[in-house]
């Protein structure tokens, strides 16, 4: 009974402290509004994001003189319909936002614990790869993998993933390298484990915390390179609806006072963006002094 | 006397130090240099010395940890040189270790009862229940209550923790155990529980010791033979007893005037020693202590001492090497 109420006790006390320590609520709703959207996007979504009424083109939206309740966000230059394209487009932000950081998150993450506990040419040879991809401008890198395989949803998480997992590796790779002079990784040695062992129970575990929180830190990233990737004509085809192919489409009209087809996309590239860096900078806060504790 | 466990013999380890871009200036480090001993079965040997003096690095070369710069150790009679897999594979059986920090050597992400079977797993094919009855009763012969096993390490103290240190080593049932400074980050009042607990467990299980600390008394109460250490060098090594009751070497002197008497009325000699441990980087010329030592000669700057016998022990002085060096001389 005490063990309950002990368990009780420390949930209680540990959502204080959650909340004391400034718990980024806003962000959290809307990371989760914006999963919520995306995975519900078809029965949510008013009309076919991918299909316009030419008749009806240009519709400003509701609020707006000539717009009407049909379209509340309006339509684009075919006749679409902003709002589901706006849904849709969070759905393929998501999609490729999540994969891309999680494959590029395996992928640094071991090519980091294996540089970090093996060490010698594993580690030089790794690292400098790294050193020369970090060399590279990420976006210029990712537009010329894309010309290279040629623009699809699954091309541009590889290609993300491709740019990207450095990052991981080389924080990983220090994590790792202080990680393996402690005390527990040496027993693990004198207990007779092997290399792979140690690296995945001793290791991986010990380093999961960094990458966890690195990951937050780079969907930001990752999304707004999409965008760009989009914006650019090489990331996610039309007509599929993407923030930032919608951001190209509309960019014409802004001088003939379109705005809602950039203006829209934008503000929500950059409401992912910034509640996907805020809870972040938070995990990394919360999380890193623990880290560095245990 | 019986045939030692473990042997090791003009044991040194010397470690590489790069400074500037060129790799000029490069020096070594003697951590150890030259240092031989033996530990019988079922006995302790005591290891002392300042922090920086070597113990540790002795302790990772007899764990193979670290390899050996020159001068070999001997497992039962077989080299570490001569190891292949099996062997490496076997000694690891045999040899286990509990180090300093209990808060550093236990895996935060794991739970105890794993961190416990962990040796027991990876060298023995035990079914899941076999392992946790083992666990189970470690944690019973160190004294903490079953249940331990499912909670992780930072729910427990730091006494509490260097009992499960204790379990996990003694879990695959070793002939050695290395013991780097067990009981050094506990609070006073635990370290007597934890050296009780380990000397009962020695004469119940009939385990060795490699026990290393600086803590004289500690040391004096656990060890059958000390071996004194100075930067990098034995001192002094001999039966415990003798050691303690009349330290020969003017820095075991030292060492013993400078550890807090048993009864506060005790009268002592005071031997007081001057200045900072030198760079293990340069060591002194000659005796490696003599520009600390109250007693030094002019011989002492120039010419290194031996390890030789002195009143039931091995002594590297020259206070006592007189007599055999005149004798030597008198002989050619």
């Amino acid at each position: 009974m005490t063990g309950s109420r002990a368990a009780g006790l420390t949930l209680a006390w540990r959502f204080a402290a959650f909340r004391s320590e400034g718990f980024p609520l806003l962000p959290t709703l809307i990371l989760l509004t914006l999963a919520l959207v995306a995975i519900f996007a078809n029965a949510i979504a008013p009309y076919n994001p991918e299909v316009g009424v030419l008749g009806e083109r240009f519709r400003p939206p509701a609020w707006q003189a000539g717009g009407s309740a049909e379209h509340v966000l309006g339509t684009d230059h075919l006749g679409r319909d902003v709002l589901s394209r706006l849904i849709f487009g969070a759905r393929v932000s998501m999609v490729v936002g999540f994969t891309a950081v999680i494959v590029a998150g395996l992928l640094g993450t071991v090519l980091g614990i294996l540089s970090g506990y093996l060490g010698g040419w594993v580690d030089q040879v790794i690292m400098r790869i790294t050193d020369t991809w970090l060399a590279l401008p990420a976006l210029t890198f990712a537009i010329f993998l894309a010309a290279i395989v040629g623009p699809s949803e699954m091309n541009i998480v590889i290609i993300l993933a491709a740019v990207y997992w450095t990052r991981y590796a080389r924080v990983i790779r220090g994590e790792v390298l202080s990680l393996k002079e402690r005390d527990f990784v040496r027993l693990a040695i004198v207990a007779g484990c092997a290399k792979r062992t140690i690296m995945r129970r001793h290791i991986l575990p010990n380093v999961l915390n960094s990458a966890i929180v690195l990951a937050t830190l780079m969907l930001g990233v990752v999304i707004v390179t999409e965008a760009s990737l989009s914006f650019l004509g090489v990331g996610v085809p039309p007509p599929k609806p993407a923030w930032g192919l919608m951001l190209a489409d509309g960019k014409k009209g802004l001088m003939a006072g379109y705005w809602w087809l950039t203006v829209l996309p934008g503000c929500c590239i950059v409401l992912m963006v910034l509640a996907a860096n805020l809870l972040g900078d938070w995990l990394r806060v919360k999380l890193d002094p623990q880290l560095r504790q245990l | 006397m019986t045939a030692p466990i473990l042997e090791a013999r003009d044991l040194t380890k010397h470690f590489p130090v790069k400074r500037g871009l060129l790799g000029r200036g490069a020096g070594v480090v003697r951590a150890v240099d030259g240092v031989s001993f033996a530990i019988e079965p079922g006995r302790t040997l005591g290891v002392v010395g300042e922090s920086g003096c070597g113990k540790t690095t002795t302790a990772k070369l007899v764990l193979h940890l670290e390899a050996p710069t020159s001068g070999a150790i001997r497992f039962e009679g077989r080299d570490f040189q001569a190891f292949d897999a099996d062997a490496l594979r076997a000694y690891r059986r045999s040899v286990q270790a509990v180090f300093q920090d209990p808060y550093a050597s236990l895996n935060p992400r794991m739970r105890v009862g794993s961190i416990i079977a962990e040796p027991l797993v990876t060298n023995e094919s035990l079914p899941a229940g076999a392992a946790r009855t083992r666990v189970a009763r470690l944690l019973e012969v160190v004294g903490l209550p079953a249940r331990a096993a499912d909670l992780f390490p930072h729910e427990f103290s730091g006494g509490q923790r260097q009992r499960i240190a204790i379990a996990r080593a003694l879990a695959l049932e070793p002939k050695l155990v290395v013991l780097d400074e067990p009981v050094s980050a506990l609070d006073v009042s635990i370290r007597a529980q934890i050296l009780n607990l380990l000397r009962d467990l020695q004469s119940r299980l009939g385990l060795s010791y490699l026990f290393i600390a600086h803590d004289l008394a500690a040391v004096a109460h656990m060890s059958h033979t000390i071996a004194v250490m100075y930067l990098g060098k034995i001192v002094e090594i001999g039966p415990a007893e003798t050691v303690a009751a009349s330290p020969r070497h003017p820095y075991t002197q030292a060492l013993f005037s400078a550890a807090l008497p048993s009864h506060p009325d005790e009268k002592r000699d005071e031997v007081v020693v001057t200045g900072e441990v030198p760079s293990p980087l340069a060591p002194p010329s000659g005796c490696r202590f003599h520009p600390r030592c109250p007693h030094a000669m002019a011989r002492c700057s120039t010419e290194e001492p031996a390890l030789g016998p002195e009143a039931r022990r091995l002594v590297a002085c020259h206070l006592y090497t007189g007599v055999r060096v005149s004798v030597g001389a008198a002989a050619r």
